[in-house]
């Protein structure tokens, strides 16, 4: 297995076309075996993918061209329900946080992004942060049209410095896997980057809390331990290997595409936060994190008692 | 894509004029319309825009528009600057007894979307449609309770 050193993620975060992922100054155990040469390349493969951020690529001609098909998808196969948008403020910069659920397909983005776009108009800057892979992976470039950059903080602090809202799923992969037992529960996981990230912007915190995308298939466990045993986390910032019932290809195991079950997707937008106005000058993290939970919880508890049937809603 | 409707109301012209031509109006008859705000200096008449949304399916569009036609009190037509393309158009006329012919009529659609945006103009029609029938129903019966409650009031103050 490779020696990396796995106290450098966020220095992988830079997002730096070109940069090959294995430092000279990792200790080598000598000569390293076929299957670890075989991950660094790998490794270094994704990341001379990972597209640098430009916010530029964004396009809003692309982006209201391609709003029909997306409309549809989302109209008609995932019956799409997205309230309260007018929580959002109508200008500057705002960090929208969510909820992530439904597998790699992340249904629940694309109804919300969908909506918001169609209300806000596609003239309002709006971004979205994805996992490094999701861009790097090949056919998936039109994502960063639509305004999808890699997740790092300084790509979040560029889209909220430039006056945007930024779309960011705290719980990312961890949460986006999780069960589909424990598909009415938010967990970020004890991720609070983003706290930290509307502080140091000054930008208010808008919950989006989303119901139904972990009924597009049946997620059965997040393989966090197969993830490690194979150097997922290391090489691929994967902390997951996610094992699911879903269509296609019935098990379908590290979740590369599926076809999500129709089920009904309701998205609740929330009030927003003006974190030093409710936290005081110096708000505590931990209390933000804990109070935000607990908002986002109960607001999802709210929609899941509406809900009567899986799929059916 | 074009949706139009028609409706007889059993009112003067000049009395079905007088509510569509008012913005702050337009959302107690308007079937699916979430938002009509007025975003111009002239909250009214030629060259006022208004940034209004329309619920269809699962999302709300719509955008800035702005007033292009506006003849009291027979022409009342809109057109998008921003968000969805759209024209919007009412058309009122007489008819004999003192009724009027309200027509309107919604021109959608989002240029450059091919074959996706064809079948989605296509899909939203039945829904379109629906909403447009229901707003002429509300406003008939706006306008006809207006004047049933006018006439009601001219009795009493004649009884008197």
């Amino acid at each position: 297995m490779a020696q990396a050193d796995t106290t450098r993620p966020a220095r992988r975060n830079g997002h730096e076309p070109g940069v090959p992922v294995d430092d000279p100054q990792t200790p080598d155990s000598g000569s390293p075996s076929l299957v670890s040469r075989a991950w660094r390349e790998l490794a270094g493969a994704v990341q001379r993918r990972i597209p640098r951020a430009d916010l530029d690529e964004r396009d809003p001609d692309y982006i209201r061209e391609q709003l029909p098909l997306f409309w549809l998808l989302s109209s008609i196969w995932f019956r799409g329900e997205v309230r309260g948008l007018g929580n959002i403020p109508d200008e500057g910069p705002v960090l929208l946080v969510g909820n992530h659920s439904g597998g790699n397909m992340i249904p629940d983005t694309m109804v919300f992004s969908v909506a918001l776009s169609t209300y806000f108009g596609v003239e309002r800057a709006f971004y979205q942060l994805a996992h490094n892979l999701v861009l790097s992976l090949p056919g998936l470039s039109w994502l960063r049209k639509f305004g999808t950059v890699a997740a790092s903080p300084d790509n979040a602090s560029k889209a909220l410095s430039s006056g945007a809202a930024l779309l960011v799923y705290p719980g990312g992969d961890y949460e986006v896997h999780r069960p589909t037992w424990e598909g009415n529960r938010v967990d970020f996981g004890g991720r609070k980057g983003f706290i930290r990230l509307a502080l140091e912007q000054e930008v208010p915190i808008v919950p989006v809390v989303a119901i139904g995308g972990q009924e597009t298939a049946l997620f059965l466990t997040r393989g966090e331990r197969l993830a490690r045993l194979l150097a997922l986390d290391r090489v691929l910032r994967l902390k997951v290997l996610p094992i699911s019932l879903s269509l296609p290809w019935i098990v379908n195991i590290g979740d590369f595409g599926h076809i999500p079950l129709p089920a009904k997707i309701t998205i609740e937008t929330l009030p927003p936060i003006d974190l030093r106005a409710e936290f005081g000058p110096d708000p505590d993290i931990d209390e933000v994190y804990d109070h935000l939970i607990r908002l986002m919880q109960d607001a999802l508890d709210a929609l899941a008692a509406e809900r009567r049937f899986p799929v059916i809603g | 894509m074009r949706v139009t409707s028609d409706v007889a109301v059993a009112a003067p012209v000049q009395d079905v004029w007088s509510i569509i031509a008012d913005p702050e109006r337009v959302l107690s008859y308007m079937s699916g319309v979430t938002r009509w705000e007025v975003a111009s200096d002239r909250p009214a008449g030629l060259g006022a825009r208004y940034r209004m949304l329309f619920r269809v399916g699962a999302a709300e569009v719509g955008g800035l528009i702005e007033v292009v036609e506006f003849a009291e009190p027979y022409e009342f037509a809109w057109t998008s600057i921003t968000g969805l393309d759209q024209r919007g158009r009412w058309r009122l006329r007489e008819l004999p007894g003192g009724r009027t012919r309200v027509e309107l009529r919604l021109a959608y659609g989002i240029a450059g979307a091919g074959l996706s945006g064809w079948l989605a103009e296509r899909i939203a029609a039945p829904s379109v449609s629906r909403h447009v029938r229901q707003t002429l129903h509300q406003l008939a019966r706006i306008v006809e309770h207006e004047q049933l409650r006018e006439r009601a009031a001219r009795r009493r103050a004649g009884a008197r």
